[in-house]
This record gives C-alpha cells, sequence and structure tokens, in this order.
C-alpha cells in the first residue's frame, strides 16, 4: 500500500509538472467543456509510468515527458502508402493541416470538418462524440495519455457518414520537423447502415499522439487500415475507442514498420446485439532500440457478438514486442464469440516477445479462445526451400511474409493488403 | 556423374556414427535402387547429400560431375542439378505452392547465369507437368503441401522434379505412404524424367516400387556401409527371403 501511495505522488508530481506550462486550446463552450473535463481525468489518473500494471513491458517515459526526443525524417524515393486507391486524401504535415495537398472535403454521404473548424462552431454533432468515448475507455484500465490528447489536441478531422461510402478517406500524416510534437484527434460517426473506409499512412511526427474515437451506429460498417511510417527514431502513441451498435461491423489493420516506440491501443465496446469487431495487426522491427506495443480491449456487453484478434509480430537483432489483449465478456453477454491470437516470429535469441492474453467472463455461454506464441523460423521448411534451390535469404523472407500472411488476410479488401505485402517485401529486402 | 567415396557421416551432436565409409557411382542415364533394413544409413545418406544441417562428414567425398557437393550450400547443391525427393515432404503454410515452384525455378536459373523464365512460360509449362501427374489448379493455388493427402504430396515432388529437371535425383522412400493406384502414377512422373544423361538413387525398403521403376543397378545398405551390390534380381532375393540371408552372407 505504502508503494502505490508513493508511486500515486510520483505521478501526480509529474503529471502537474508535466501540466504546468500547458494551457488549455481555445473553442466553442462544448469544445472546452471537453477539453476541461478530459484535464480533470489527467490530473485525476495522473500520466503513466513504468510501475503501472499496463505499462510493466512498455516505458512510457518518452511519451509522458515535455518535448519529443529528435527524430530524423526518412527520405525514401518511395510511393506514399495506398497512393494508388482511388480516395479523398486529407494531409497533415507534423500535425498541421495541408490545404493544398489535401483534396476538397466534400463528398456525397459524407460530412467532414477539421476539429479545428468544428471545435469553434457553438453547435456540431461532434460535441456529442468528442471525449465521450475516450471517456467510457478509461474504466477499468486508465488511459491517461489518450485524455491528455482530448484535452490538448487542436486539431484531426471529424467525418459524418451518412450512406455507404464511394470511396475511402485517406488520412496521410507527413513528417517533415526532426523535433515536431503532434496531437491530432478525430471523431467519426458511422450513421445506421452507413459505410465507411478510413486509411491512414504515414508517420505523422517525431512523437505521435492520436486519439480516433469511432461511433458505428446500428447496421454500419467501419473499416480501418494503416500504416505507420518507417522513420526509424519516431514515437508514437495511438488510441483508437470505438462503440458498436447492433449489426455493425469495426475492422481495423495495423501495419507497424521501424520507428523506436509504438503503442496502439484499441478500446472496443460491442453495445449492440450481433456486431462484429476485429483487430489486427502486423509488425516487423529490427535492432535494439525497436519496441512495439499492441494493447486492446474488447468489451462484450451485448449478445452474439463477434471479436476478432490477430497480431504478428517479425522481430530481429534484439527489438521488443509487447501483445497485451483482453477479452471482457460482461453479464448477459451470452453467445458471444471472441478470438484472440498473438504470435512473434523472433529471427535471432536477442529479439523478445512479451505477450499478456486476458479472457475475463461473467457470461455462461460463450465460445472465447486466445492462443500466443513465440518461435524462430521452422528449419525443416527453411531446407526444404533451399533444398529447392531457394538461397537462405530470399527462403527466409518467404517464411517470414507466410508468417505475416495470417495477419494481412484480416484485410478485406486486396488491394490494400497487396499495397502492404509489397512494402513488407521491400522492408526485407533492404535488409542482408 | 554421382560419386560418392567412403564417405563417413556422424551426428553432430551426438558422438554417433552413421555412415562408415559408402562408395558409390551412379552413372549418366542410371537407375540405382538403395535397399536396407530400418537404421541402416540410407535417409542420412539422403540428407547428407542435399545438405541437411545436424551431420558431419569425417571422411570422404561426395562430387556430382566433379563438383564437390559437401562443400555446397543445399541451394548451391540444388542449383548444380541434385534433387532429393523427401519422404516426409515438408507443409508451409501462407506460401502458394504456385509461388514456390516459380520462386524456386528463377533460384537456380538465376544461380545458374540464365535468365528468369517468364511467366507466361512458367505457367503453361507448369500446367502442363501438372496434368500429366493429375494435380488440379486447385492443388496449385493452395499452400505447399498443406492439407495434401500422403499421395498428393508425393506427387507434388515429383512436380517440383519435372520443373526442377535435375541432373541427379535422389528419391527417399517415395513409395512410403502410396496406394497402388497413386503408387503408379508417381512411378510414371518419375520414368518420364529417365533421360540418357539424368542419373536416379531410389532408395526404398520395397520391392514393389521397383516393379514400376525399374533400376539398373541394386545396393544393399547395412549399418552404414553398401554391403552387397547386383542386378534387380537382387531386389527380388530381399522381397523373398528379408535382409537376413544376405547380412548372414557377408558377416
Amino acid at each position: 500500500m505504502a508503494k502505490s501511495n508513493a508511486l500515486m505522488q510520483l505521478k501526480a508530481d509529474a503529471t502537474a509538472l508535466r501540466l504546468a506550462d500547458l494551457t488549455l486550446p481555445p473553442g466553442a463552450t462544448w469544445a472546452q467543456e471537453a477539453r476541461q473535463q478530459a484535464l480533470g481525468r489527467v490530473t485525476a489518473m495522473g500520466l503513466p509510468h513504468r510501475r503501472d500494471e499496463y505499462w510493466r513491458y512498455t516505458d512510457p517515459a518518452s511519451l509522458t515527458g515535455a518535448g519529443a526526443a529528435e527524430a530524423a525524417v526518412l527520405v525514401a524515393d518511395e510511393s506514399p502508402v495506398f497512393g494508388d486507391i482511388d480516395a479523398l486524401q486529407i494531409v497533415f504535415v507534423d500535425g498541421v493541416f495541408d490545404a493544398e495537398a489535401s483534396d476538397d472535403l466534400t463528398m456525397t454521404g459524407l460530412e467532414i470538418d477539421r476539429l479545428a473548424t468544428a471545435s469553434t462552431k457553438d453547435i456540431h454533432w461532434a460535441k456529442d462524440l468528442y471525449g465521450v468515448l475516450e471517456a467510457r475507455g478509461q474504466a477499468p484500465v486508465e488511459r491517461t495519455l489518450a485524455a491528455f490528447n482530448t484535452a490538448f489536441a487542436t486539431d484531426g478531422v471529424v467525418i459524418r457518414a451518412t450512406a455507404k461510402v464511394a470511396k475511402p478517406v485517406r488520412l496521410l500524416y507527413l513528417h517533415a520537423d526532426p523535433t515536431s510534437d503532434v496531437v491530432l484527434h478525430h471523431v467519426i460517426r458511422v450513421e445506421p447502415g452507413a459505410d465507411l473506409t478510413v486509411l491512414e499512412g504515414g508517420p505523422a511526427a517525431a512523437r505521435l499522439s492520436k486519439v480516433m474515437e469511432v461511433d458505428v451506429a446500428d447496421g454500419g460498417a467501419f473499416h480501418h487500415v494503416r500504416s505507420q511510417g518507417r522513420d526509424h527514431e519516431r514515437r508514437a502513441h495511438t488510441h483508437t475507442f470505438a462503440r458498436l451498435g447492433a449489426e455493425s461491423t469495426f475492422k481495423s489493420f495495423t501495419l507497424t514498420v521501424n520507428g523506436r516506440l509504438t503503442r496502439n491501443e484499441c478500446v472496443i465496446e460491442l453495445t449492440g446485439n450481433d456486431a462484429i469487431a476485429h483487430v489486427a495487426g502486423a509488425c516487423v522491427g529490427d535492432g535494439k532500440d525497436f519496441l512495439h506495443d499492441d494493447t486492446v480491449f474488447i468489451t462484450h456487453d451485448a449478445e452474439r457478438c463477434e471479436s476478432r484478434q490477430v497480431f504478428k509480430k517479425v522481430l530481429r537483432n534484439g527489438a521488443t514486442g509487447v501483445f497485451q489483449g483482453k477479452i471482457l465478456v460482461k453479464a448477459g453477454a451470452q453467445k458471444t464469440d471472441g478470438y484472440q491470437i498473438s504470435q512473434s516470429l523472433l529471427l535471432d535469441d536477442d529479439s523478445q516477445f512479451l505477450a499478456k492474453p486476458e479472457l475475463e467472463i461473467y457470461a455462461d455461454d460463450v465460445a472465447c479462445s486466445h492462443g500466443s506464441t513465440s518461435g524462430a523460423i521452422d528449419e525443416t521448411a527453411l531446407f526444404y526451400l533451399r533444398s529447392r534451390g531457394v538461397p537462405a535469404k530470399a527462403a527466409t523472407d518467404l517464411l517470414t511474409l507466410a508468417f505475416l500472411a495470417e495477419a494481412l488476410e484480416e484485410i478485406d479488401d486486396e488491394r490494400l493488403a497487396e499495397d502492404l505485402r509489397d512494402r513488407l517485401e521491400a522492408w526485407m529486402a533492404r535488409r542482408s | 556423374m554421382l560419386e560418392i567415396k567412403g564417405l563417413e557421416v556422424k551426428l553432430e551432436e551426438e558422438d554417433k556414427q552413421i555412415l562408415k565409409g559408402v562408395d558409390l557411382k551412379v552413372g549418366a542415364g542410371e537407375v540405382h535402387a538403395i535397399m536396407g533394413p530400418n537404421g541402416s544409413g540410407k535417409s542420412t545418406l539422403s540428407y547428407v547429400l542435399s545438405g541437411r544441417g545436424g551431420y558431419e562428414v569425417t571422411g570422404g567425398s561426395a562430387t556430382l560431375d566433379g563438383i564437390d557437393l559437401l562443400d555446397l550450400e543445399p541451394e548451391e547443391r540444388a542449383a548444380s542439378g541434385l534433387f532429393l525427393a523427401f519422404q516426409y515432404p515438408v507443409e508451409i503454410p501462407g506460401v502458394g505452392n504456385m509461388t514456390f515452384l516459380r520462386t524456386a525455378v528463377n533460384a537456380q536459373r538465376k544461380a545458374r547465369g540464365e535468365d528468369e523464365m517468364s511467366a507466361a512460360d512458367f505457367l503453361k509449362l507448369v500446367r502442363s507437368k501438372a496434368k500429366d501427374l493429375k494435380i488440379d489448379a486447385d492443388m496449385l493455388k493452395r499452400p505447399v503441401n498443406v492439407g495434401f493427402s500422403g499421395g498428393e504430396k508425393k506427387r507434388n515432388e515429383i512436380l517440383q522434379m519435372a520443373m526442377l529437371e535435375p541432373k541427379m535425383c535422389i528419391l527417399d522412400e517415395t513409395d512410403s505412404g502410396l496406394d497402388v493406384d497413386a503408387m503408379r502414377l508417381v512411378s510414371d512422373g518419375v520414368n518420364a524424367l529417365r533421360s540418357p544423361d539424368r542419373g536416379f538413387l531410389v532408395i526404398t525398403h520395397y520391392q514393389r516400387l521397383l516393379d514400376h521403376i525399374k533400376p539398373d543397378v541394386v545396393h544393399i545398405m547395412a549399418a552404414g556401409r553398401i554391403i552387397k551390390t547386383g542386378g534387380p534380381e537382387l531386389a527380388l532375393e530381399v522381397e523373398n527371403n528379408g535382409y537376413a540371408g544376405i547380412l548372414e552372407e557377408v558377416a
């Protein structure tokens, strides 16, 4: 007890220090209130500390401190991710909206605004969601960095889909300043029966804090595919909060290559019967400075819902992967179908994978399964390939891609999967 | 073509000698069979020739057309024209059979300084070879050997052999797990590849396979050595009397 009091004091002091020089951004009354409340949550919970239960594997110090550590901007001659997909493109450079590079923000079945604009309007639909899903997601596990984001975000996009939208919205996050410290907050509302795909690509900043709140109404569908850029020193912590209505669908896939520290949290609440939530990710990391953390929390609070988590990591040269995934089935959430798998391929003895799968079930008629594995390249398969003339490096790459394939298969749109597969191949080809 | 002289091999991890001086010469166009009781070292011989890890060569040599095989990586041995049809073909989830075949064919061509085969030529070739072995489009699309029956796996081995056109083919108990029809199909596939410039080394327990793939020479292996060499009649002798008689005879 004494220890936890000491930790709380430590956190309170660090939080007060961090907040001392910050002032909440201006905005309409509702926005100010939302930010004020979020600030209250930050103060009450305190910024995370290494000794917090959910930060045992990932030291949050470089995410909670003031200012971003310098991160070199990667210069590479390659096309932007998902660039071949016809989409409505919105570009942020170091978190600043780039009007010139962005498309006109109008499309049938969509209402899009910048948060910077929406938050100054006295009446806006986003007021019912901004910080709301984030606040709901603070229990039972505290996510103070997300509350911090709600308090201080000045830009992002607010998107309302009212129909089946003809093409995806593509958010492109460019990184130009080696010390950029960026806070972005998106709010997405998918109305009943509407269908929206959001693509995200790029490193965004030296340090990125990003929150995306997604409210999917009954019968709505939301698809999300992102690639987090491959700047080697960037840091990012992202939160996706989703609330799903009856018979709605939420599918999210993330590819992470490189980066020094990436923590992607995904908090999903299945609140309507027969909803479906799939979260998946593939990650490849090289070197002892690489740490990638997937932290997922899915709450089943309705009947006959299906949730699925599929995460695969390839780690080499001392890279670290973390997976903390939980399925919580509330009393009454009968006929729940929950599945979770997290696997790592360790290409050497120095790399490590830390996994904490959790199931907490209060209903008596459910099917939940989880599995976690860590392994090396299958030597027998490697020899088989080599005996057919495939050189060791190419054979290892082929088996590595095969390992990741199961995660990539979670992407419905084959064109998007193909784009990411090509990038993974290129990543491997660059390594000796 | 394949020339093995005094080959001695032990397990890498433990002090156990498996091959104790194997001498064998397979000429171009010839089919040799190796028979022998369990544990005689037949499969070890095939693995050592193809470069599988876990073995240590403590003496002797193995060359293919004068090239020292034991000095090469497994992929280099393959590119030099050596092929091993596995007793237990390996399942590789996530790698399509077609991708695997094409990668292998082109890797070998590249290693030999040849141009890659175009997608169209490759497709045409693989379809015609697959048809002969009754391998359908679905089997070509599926991940390598995943969910294949025993017979399908062995046919898939022969398909790889047909596509890669090796100089020297080693078949390690290709008949194991095959029913009569599958055995005929696989044997027909092998026989179709017989040619004056290609050698075969067929490892088997049973005479049955040799009814279909007729050998020129039969070797009996026991306790890490070739103890007797003869014509096809030697296989019949084994079939009728077992190994006991031969083992006594040479003891």
